[in-house]
C-alpha cells in the first residue's frame, strides 16, 4: 500500500532535509561571524532593539513634557541633547523614537512579507495567467518612483503613522513578490520538490513545507535591505508631515521640527540624523553580510 | 531605430494603463469625498448631489476612468477641485523645473560617481580603493532628506554660499541655474553617486580583466586611453541600466528635496495635493511620472546599441 509507506519516506526526507537545513545554518553564521562588517551590524540593532524596548526606563525625562521656560537649551549636564522648541528633552525623544520607528518598519515589513511572499509563491509555483496579470500589476506599481508611490496611498488611506506604515508596505510587496516568485521558479525544478510531489504530497504542502524553506535565503537578504528602505521612507513621510503627527517622536518628525530653528539651535539636527544613518548602515551592512554568507543560494531569486 | 522605439513606446500604453487604472481604482476607495471638497462643508445633501452629478461622480467606476482616459488623450487632465485651475497647465509649468533639478542631480552623480569609481578600479585594493569604498558605504546611508538638512545647514546657514529656498530652470541661464540648484540637486545625487561609484568600479574591473584589453595595454597605449576607448564602452553598459533606475529613484527623492527646498516641481506638487485632498492633480501627476519613467527606460534600451553594436536592432 502506498499510503502506509508514505509517512515513513516523508519522515526520512524531513530528517534530511533538517540536517541539510542545520549544516547550512551553522556554515552561514560561521561566515557571518567572520565577517566584521555584519557582526557590527548585528551588534547594532541587537543595541538599537534593546533601547527600543527599555525606551520609558532609559528616558531620564519624560519625552513629552512641555518646558517652555527651558527651550532650546544647549547640549549640557540637565539635558544631555539640549531641549527643543518647546523644551522638551532631545535625549528622551530620539530614545523614544527608537521604538516608534523600528516598531513601525516591523509592522511595514511584516505587512509586506504576508502580502508579497504568498502571492510570490503561488505566482511562481502555479505560473499561467495568474501569474501573468500579477506580475504586470506588479510591474506597474514599480513603475512609480517609491516614494511617489507612498505618497499616493497616503493620499488615499489619509496622514497617519499608521497609513504611512501600509502605504511603504506597498512600496515593498514588490520586492518580497519578486524574491519569492523567482526563487520559487527555480527551486521548484529542484528534485527534492519532484519527490514530494511524486510521493503524494498535496500543493499548499510543497509550498510550506518544502518551497518555503528552499526560497528563506534570498527572502532574509531581501528582508535585511527593504528593513532600511522602511526606515528611509518612514522618516520621509513623517519630515513631509504625510506620517507621524506631532506631538509623537520620530526621527523623521523631529528633524522636520529641528529645521525650524536650524538657524539658531542647529545640534538639534544631529540625533535624528545621527540615529537614521546607523539604522540604514546597520541593515544594509547586515543585508550584504547576508548576502555573501549565503553565497550562490541568495542569488537564485535575482 | 525608429521601429525599436515605435514598438517599445507601443509595449509603455498598456503599462500606462495599468498604472493610471490602478491608481483611479485606490482613489475611487479613498474615503475622501471631492463633492465636499468642492461644495464646502455645510453643503445641503442636495447640492452635494448636484455637484456629483456635474463632475460625473455618480457615474459608474469604469465609465469614469474611461472618461478621464479619454479626456487625458486629448491632453485634458481636469480641473483642480483646490485652485480651480487646469491640472495640465499646473503640471507643464512644474514638469521643467523638476527635470531642471534631475539633470543637475544627474549631472552630479555621474561626475561623482564615474569618477570615483575609475579611480578605485585602476587602483583596486589600493588606498585610494578602500578610502572609496568606505565613503560610499557612509554615503549610502544618508538619504536625500538628510542630506538637504545638512547641505542647508553647511553651505547656506553656517556660509551663505547658496541661497537656502527658491528655485530657477535650465532656461534661466547657468548663473542663477547653479545657484539656486546645486544644493537640492547635491542632496538628490549623495546615493545615485555612491551606487553609480559601486557599479562603475565593478563593471571597469570586470572589463579590465577582457583579452582585448590585454591586447591593447601589450601595444603600449597608455592606461587613459585603454580605459576611455575600449573599457569604458564595455563598462557603460551594466553603468547605464543602472542610471535608469536611479532616475527614477531621484524622481523620488525629488518629493522631499522640493520640499525643503521650496522648489515648485512635480514632488511638492504630490505633497501639497494630499495635504489638501485633491486627488484630481494627483491623478494627472501620477501619469506624467509614469511617462517620465517610462521615457527614461526607453532611452536606457536605445543607448545599449550606441555601446554596444552587437545589440543594435536591424
Amino acid at each position: 500500500m502506498p499510503e502506509q509507506s508514505m509517512p515513513e519516506q516523508s519522515v526520512a526526507q524531513a530528517k534530511t532535509a533538517g540536517r541539510r537545513r542545520s549544516w547550512r545554518r551553522s556554515r552561514v553564521m560561521r561566515r557571518l561571524m567572520r565577517n566584521p562588517a555584519a557582526l557590527a551590524a548585528m551588534a547594532t540593532l541587537v543595541i538599537l532593539t534593546l533601547i527600543a524596548i527599555f525606551a520609558n526606563v532609559l528616558a531620564p525625562h519624560d519625552p513629552n513634557h512641555v518646558d517652555l521656560q527651558n527651550r532650546l537649551l544647549a547640549p549640557g549636564a540637565g539635558h544631555l541633547l539640549g531641549t527643543d522648541e518647546l523644551g522638551r528633552d532631545v535625549l528622551s525623544r530620539v530614545l523614544v523614537a527608537t521604538r516608534v520607528d523600528l516598531l513601525a518598519s516591523l509592522q511595514a515589513v511584516g505587512l509586506a512579507l504576508v502580502v508579497g511572499v504568498p502571492l510570490g509563491l503561488l505566482a511562481g509555483y502555479a505560473g499561467g495567467v495568474g501569474d501573468a496579470i500579477l506580475s504586470r500589476i506588479i510591474d506597474a506599481l514599480m513603475t512609480l518612483p517609491p516614494l511617489m508611490l507612498a505618497v499616493v496611498v497616503v493620499a488615499i488611506l489619509g496622514p497617519g503613522l499608521r497609513n504611512a506604515m501600509i502605504a511603504i508596505a506597498v512600496l515593498i510587496v514588490p520586492s518580497f513578490y519578486r524574491v519569492a516568485r523567482g526563487s520559487t521558479q527555480s527551486v521548484a525544478g529542484e528534485l527534492y520538490i519532484e519527490s514530494a510531489r511524486a510521493s503524494g504530497c498535496s500543493s499548499w504542502r510543497i509550498l510550506w513545507r518544502h518551497i518555503l524553506p528552499g526560497i528563506a535565503p534570498p527572502l532574509l537578504v531581501q528582508i535585511s535591505f527593504s528593513a532600511s528602505v522602511v526606515i528611509v521612507a518612514e522618516a520621509s513621510l513623517s519630515f513631509l508631515g504625510l506620517g507621524a503627527r506631532a506631538p509623537q517622536a520620530t526621527w523623521g518628525l523631529m528633524l522636520q521640527e529641528a529645521t525650524a530653528s536650524i538657524t539658531t539651535s542647529s545640534y538639534l539636527i544631529y540625533p535624528p540624523i545621527v540615529m537614521v544613518a546607523i539604522t540604514i548602515l546597520a541593515f544594509s551592512q547586515l543585508g550584504d553580510g547576508l548576502r555573501d554568507a549565503l553565497g550562490r543560494q541568495s542569488n537564485e531569486g535575482k | 531605430m525608429i521601429r525599436f522605439v515605435g514598438y517599445r513606446l507601443l509595449l509603455a500604453v498598456p503599462t500606462i494603463v495599468l498604472v493610471t487604472f490602478l491608481v483611479f481604482a485606490l482613489m475611487a476607495l479613498s474615503p475622501a469625498d471631492p463633492a465636499v471638497a468642492i461644495a464646502g462643508d455645510d453643503a445641503t445633501p442636495e447640492q452635494l448631489a448636484q455637484v456629483r452629478h456635474d463632475l460625473g461622480l455618480d457615474d459608474p467606476f469604469l465609465i469614469r476612468y474611461a472618461d478621464w482616459g479619454w479626456q487625458a488623450l486629448q491632453g485634458n487632465l481636469g480641473v483642480s477641485p483646490v485652485t480651480h485651475q487646469s491640472v495640465l497647465s499646473d503640471l507643464q509649468f512644474r514638469l521643467p523645473i523638476t527635470l531642471s533639478l534631475l539633470l543637475l542631480a544627474l549631472v552630479f552623480s555621474i561626475v561623482i560617481g564615474v569618477l570615483l569609481g575609475t579611480l578605485a578600479a585602476l587602483n583596486r585594493g589600493g588606498v585610494i580603493d578602500w578610502v572609496a569604498n568606505g565613503v560610499t558605504n557612509l554615503l549610502m546611508a544618508v538619504p536625500p532628506f538628510v542630506a538637504a538638512t545638512l547641505l542647508v545647514l553647511m553651505l547656506a546657514v553656517a556660509r551663505p554660499l547658496f541661497p537656502a529656498t527658491g528655485y530657477a530652470t535650465v532656461t534661466a541661464g547657468v548663473g542663477p541655474y547653479l545657484t539656486y540648484m546645486t544644493l537640492p540637486a547635491l542632496a538628490l545625487a549623495v546615493i545615485p553617486a555612491a551606487l553609480l561609484m559601486r557599479q562603475v568600479r565593478g563593471a571597469l574591473i570586470d572589463a579590465m580583466e577582457e583579452d582585448y584589453v590585454r591586447t591593447a595595454r601589450a601595444k603600449g597605449l597608455r592606461t587613459w586611453t585603454v580605459v576611455g576607448k575600449h573599457a569604458a564602452k564595455n563598462a557603460a553598459i551594466p553603468v547605464v541600466t543602472v542610471l535608469g533606475l536611479l532616475i527614477a529613484q531621484m524622481l523620488g527623492g525629488a518629493v522631499v528635496v522640493e520640499k525643503i527646498f521650496a522648489i515648485p516641481g512635480l514632488g511638492s506638487a504630490s505633497v501639497e495635493s494630499v495635504l489638501t485632498g485633491d486627488l484630481v492633480t494627483l491623478q494627472g501627476l501620477v501619469l506624467v511620472v509614469a511617462l517620465v519613467v517610462i521615457v527614461v527606460n526607453l532611452l536606457v534600451d536605445a543607448s545599449y546599441g550606441y555601446f554596444n553594436p552587437k545589440l543594435r536592432t536591424r
